[in-house]
């Protein structure tokens, strides 16, 4: 594996892997994808791919555009094949096979709803030819669209419906014909934010009533963060993390994911004695990381992690991770404050916090005050540097 | 760390799909069509080029003779160069040929005479040495014993190669070239003064407030459903020899390059309107806000925001106008006189004098300009596209007294000029005998007392239009939907499209000569096909291909890519997507093509003047050799059937449309 967690890296905490054993690792593997290629010429979008999922998983593959997501739900589809390596879904190899042999429904980000067909044959249009009677199919119509709440709706056309919901006429179709793997490509992102909240929860519930397997693809962090059970976070045509939104979230495995994922305060720093660095003129503890003493890396830490406290209110130093600063900067973001910190220990870098409005205002925080910030040592993130 | 060593791709063969029915039978579909335009476009094509570079030319050192005397003694063997040589039978400059040339055996033997018991023999001096006795081809190198009574019959057959001694005759002969520079300028000329005529007539559509725009834009049409040859017949009623305002020409005679431009205009009017119209549509309004908002004068807007804007349309209005007038064959046949044109010169050399070689040659050169103007109208309508897809404000004209006026006035012009045409035609097709008897009567309807093929040729033109339409859609449509909906085998699909685009470049009267070349040759399988109805069909399909195909692209272009894959992933096969989504939603765009084939179909005479056989005369050609041969009113007369049953088309369409677009497209009302 190229990608393995450096001896250092924060652990899974127990209580984390306890109940992903418990609840997914009993399954075995629905959808096993081995080592897939995928060159357009000299180009790879994607390298070596090998990731399983299990049988009634919801998986997001999240990037930034162009990391080869939207490329990898195509091979599992069948739409645009991979160069190398193989896919099988539910023990049978379908690497090469066309998309009519495989069993997937699939939902495009334009829906592609039938326009000319009404709501109720759009979703027919899979249980046709399929010699099931015609009443069979009206009654799996009509409990389909119940199912996603439009009911009364059978008989309209796509382009009389909101896009929310056309985007679940568009699922409805996808599951008419129950298929064993449920693929999105982007499904929520053609509609605006309120409906797109709403519909993250309904094809949540959907997908664990159904029992699914589902891999929706997605570039929204928190689109992924709030529906998978794991996300496979890509960049460049590899996997950078594997793990569930919490894994991914507090305890990102390379410097990409802690910068893709939220967001991060980097600073330049150099390793001492395994639990240790230091950056600007002052040392920080930190968990293990297993850099050489001197080594160069690069400390994060996320700007909720910060915690702020009245100055001199603590003992300063390496001690309790803290630094005296003087925000130079206040941002109301609603629901917290966004503050630009600069100080002596900082050298030139700027800190980057958010406070909560209840800490800023037991802290009387404005432009220009001066306060004692925590680094959390549990909470630095350390990654090497000049890779 | 996740460093990306960047490990190569694993050496193996890439991956294949394996072919579905689906697939399999979408491929067997373009294969078929594919066959289809290499037969009948790639193919006949090719021949008609390499005729181009054939020459013929007997070659007398490839046959030998021996002569007996009367006891059987033959003498010494000799080649037929060496007896011409002696002889001085045939002089060198009689040596070339074309494909048909024949020269008799005799010629090399003065004292030759059938009755004599004198013996001959004869063989070629390679395999490939041809000659014939009587009808029956020969060839070889064995020796043939013939009695002086057969070697009468015996005639020599020239050999052919290639070179480029056609295109040398034809720059060395100045009444053939001078035909370039003839049609340039002629195409040149049309095109400045159609596309300014069409510019004031799109302008004044779009960005005035005049009234009248609906009955204006009807009468832009018109042209567009009558053959080239009407405006032809319509001015030499008016201006010619015997013409009502020929004093208004003082001198200047209508046969020849002023009847040509007028007529020109005539007919490529509707189409540069249409093209002009279209780029000063897609204008924005903003563009004129913020034009009025820095003060530019009315005059700097024009000229910094409307031509800019409008540049690509008018590029390719400029080019299109020019491509259809140096094509053009029936206008300069009827008006032309003795004003040679390309086109024109192809009919001379393969109607006229049989000379079928030259008149590949016209057919290459006339392909050249064709060609470049093609090329450079793809060009700017792909930028066009691009320019089109932005989001704009349409631009909505505010009434203006004096210039609403000016644009009104235009608008009439044209609208007068074009109907002036269309009324006269209909009047020489009515009047007794023009100029003397101006009584009306229906005697000119009378086809069937003239030559050109009678009524028949007029129910035979509805049969290639009916048939063009059908089958010529579900051909194009077919054939664009592989193009557009299927991935993979992306060789095959350029190769397709650019089979496709191909027709629009070649001038009919290149497709009908290779045709002829092609389709007439004994040795082709599809030998049976010439001279019936199906090589027209087949050819007219050909001919207008390329519209057809593009007006089916982009209908096709805006049905969402996913269908297939939903379609695919729904485990439906995708001919029932095809019929059930497909074609319905493409419903208008595959009327507008039938129509557009049937009215062409209707038109046309370049490509089919070659290829009509006596069951199958066309009512356009038949207005051609009526007016050839000097019935001139019948002529006029078929050429407003033509008219009016391309109009009551047009009308039948429009119903049939409205009406199925209520049925089938509810789905279009919100």
């Amino acid at each position: 594996m190229r990608h393995e967690t450096l001896a250092g890296q924060p652990r899974i905490p127990t209580e984390v892997s306890a109940m992903t054993a418990a609840s997914l690792n009993v399954k075995p593997a629905y959808l096993k994808i081995a080592n897939v290629w995928k060159a357009f010429g000299d180009f790879h979008a994607l390298k070596d791919i090998s990731l399983d999922i299990r049988e009634g998983e919801f998986v997001c593959f999240l990037g930034p555009s162009g990391c080869g997501k939207t490329t990898l739900l195509r091979a599992v589809a069948g739409l645009d094949l991979q160069t190398r390596g193989s896919i099988h879904q539910g023990g049978k190899d379908v690497s090469a096979l066309p998309p009519s042999q495989r069993d997937y429904g699939i939902v495009f980000q334009s829906y592609a709803l039938f326009p000319n067909l009404t709501i109720a044959k759009n979703i027919a249009f899979g249980l046709e030819n399929t010699k099931r009677p015609r009443a069979e199919i009206d009654s799996r119509v009509t409990e389909l669209l119940k199912l996603v709440g439009l009911a009364d709706q059978g008989n309209k056309y796509p382009a009389q419906l909101s896009g929310g919901q056309q985007q679940r006429i568009a699922l409805a179709r996808a599951i008419a014909i129950s298929p064993g793997l449920l693929l999105l490509d982007e499904p929520l992102s053609a509609l605006d934010a309120k409906v797109r909240t709403h519909l993250r929860h309904e094809i949540k519930e959907l997908q664990r009533k159904l029992g699914v397997t589902t891999i929706m693809v997605t570039h929204d962090q928190e689109e992924a963060l709030s529906m998978a059970d794991r996300i496979v976070v890509m960049n460049h045509g590899v996997i950078e993390q594997i793990g569930t939104p919490t894994e991914i979230y507090r305890h990102p495995a390379t410097l990409f994911v802690a910068d893709f994922i939220g967001e991060a305060n980097k600073f330049e720093a150099k390793a001492a004695n395994g639990a240790a660095v230091g950056f600007g003129a002052a040392s920080f503890s930190c968990t293990q990381h297993g850099f050489d003493d001197g080594a160069p890396v690069i400390a994060a830490i996320r700007p909720e992690d910060v915690i702020p406290h009245a100055i001199n209110s603590l003992a300063n130093g390496a001690a309790t991770n803290t630094i005296d600063v003087t925000i130079s900067e206040m941002e109301f973001l609603g629901s917290f404050w966004r503050t630009r910190l600069h100080g002596h220990a900082l050298g030139n870098e700027t800190l980057i916090a958010d406070f909560s409005i209840n800490a800023a205002r037991r802290l009387s925080l404005t432009e220009g005050v001066q306060l004692t910030v925590e680094l959390p040592a549990e909470r630095l993130l350390i990654y090497p540097r000049g890779a | 760390m996740a460093m990306t060593i960047d490990t190569a791709l694993p050496v193996g063969r890439a991956l294949r799909l394996r072919l579905d029915r689906d697939e399999l039978i979408k491929r067997g579909l373009m294969v078929v069509i594919a066959l289809y335009l290499v037969v009948a476009l790639a193919a006949p094509l090719a021949i008609m080029l390499s005729k181009s570079f054939s020459t013929y030319s007997f070659d007398l050192a490839r046959f030998e003779f021996q002569v007996s005397d009367k006891d059987g003694n033959w003498s010494k063997p000799t080649t037929a160069e060496a007896l011409n040589k002696a002889l001085n039978a045939v002089p060198p400059a009689k040596l070339g040929t074309n494909s048909d040339g024949r020269l008799q055996a005799t010629s090399f033997f003065p004292d030759f005479s059938f009755r004599s018991p004198v013996k001959y023999k004869i063989r070629g001096t390679t395999t490939d040495a041809a000659y014939l006795v009587g009808l029956k081809l020969q060839s070889g190198t064995k020796w043939q014993e013939l009695t002086s009574n057969d070697f009468r019959r015996v005639m020599l057959r020239p050999s052919r190669a290639l070179g480029l001694e056609n295109y040398v005759a034809y720059f060395s002969t100045p009444t053939l070239f001078r035909s370039i520079e003839n049609s340039v300028f002629i195409a040149f000329i049309s095109t400045i003064v159609t596309v300014g005529l069409a510019f004031g007539f799109a302008y004044a559509l779009n960005r005035s407030c005049m009234r009248f725009k609906d009955a204006f834009k009807l009468v832009a049409m018109v042209p567009i459903l009558v053959p080239s040859l009407l405006p032809g017949i319509a001015l030499i009623y008016l201006f010619g020899n015997q013409g009502l305002l020929k004093d208004l020409l003082m001198g200047v005679p209508i046969y020849g390059p002023l009847g040509i431009v007028v007529g020109s205009v005539f007919f490529a009017f509707p189409h540069a309107m249409l093209i002009i119209s279209t780029a000063l549509a897609i204008s924005d309004q903003r563009h004129y806000e913020a034009a009025a908002s820095l003060r530019a004068s009315s005059w700097r807007t024009f000229w910094t925001v409307t031509i800019p804007g409008a540049r690509y349309g008018l590029i390719s209005a400029a080019f299109v106008v020019f491509t259809l007038v140096i094509t053009d064959f029936g206008l300069p046949k009827v008006i032309g006189g003795q004003y040679n044109v390309l086109a024109v010169d192809i009919y001379k050399q393969v109607i006229g004098q049989q000379n079928f070689e030259m008149g590949a040659v016209v057919s290459v050169i006339l392909l050249v300009p064709a060609i470049a103007a093609f090329i450079v109208d793809r060009m700017v309508t792909k930028k066009q596209v691009a320019l089109l897809s932005a989001r704009s404000v349409p631009y909505q004209p505010n009434p203006n007294r004096g210039f609403d006026t000016l644009c009104f006035a235009w608008c009439s012009l044209v609208a007068i000029f074009i109907l002036g045409i269309m009324v006269t035609s209909q009047f020489a097709a009515l009047v007794k005998l023009w100029p003397y008897d101006l009584s009306l009567s229906l005697k000119h309807f009378a086809f069937d007392r003239m030559d050109g093929g009678g009524w028949g040729s007029y129910y035979n033109s509805i049969r290639l239009a009916a048939l063009t339409a059908v089958i010529g859609t579900v051909i194009i449509f077919v054939g664009a939907y592989m193009v557009e909906k299927t991935d993979g085998f992306r060789s095959g699909r350029t190769a397709f499209q650019f089979l496709a685009m191909l027709p629009m470049a070649v001038p009919g009267m290149v497709l009908g000569l290779a045709y002829i070349f092609f389709f007439n040759d004994p040795a082709n399988p599809l030998h049976a096909i010439y001279g019936t109805m199906t090589i027209l069909v087949v050819c007219t399909i050909t001919h207008f291909y390329t519209v057809g195909h593009l007006t089916a692209l982009t209908a096709l272009k805006q049905i969402d890519q996913e269908f297939e894959p939903v379609a695919a992933s729904l485990k439906q096969p995708f001919y029932k997507l095809f019929a059930r989504v497909t074609v319905p939603v493409c419903l208008p765009a595959i009327l507008d093509i039938s129509i557009y084939m049937f009215v062409n179909a209707m038109t046309t005479v370049s490509a089919v003047v070659f290829l009509y056989s006596k069951d199958t005369t066309l009512a356009s050609v038949a207005v051609l050799n009526m007016d050839d041969a000097g019935d001139v009113a019948p002529a006029a007369a078929m050429a407003m059937m033509i008219f009016y049953t391309n109009a009551a088309a047009r009308l039948i369409h429009m119903f049939l449309s409205k009406a199925l677009i209520k049925r089938t497209q509810a789905w279009r009302m919100r």
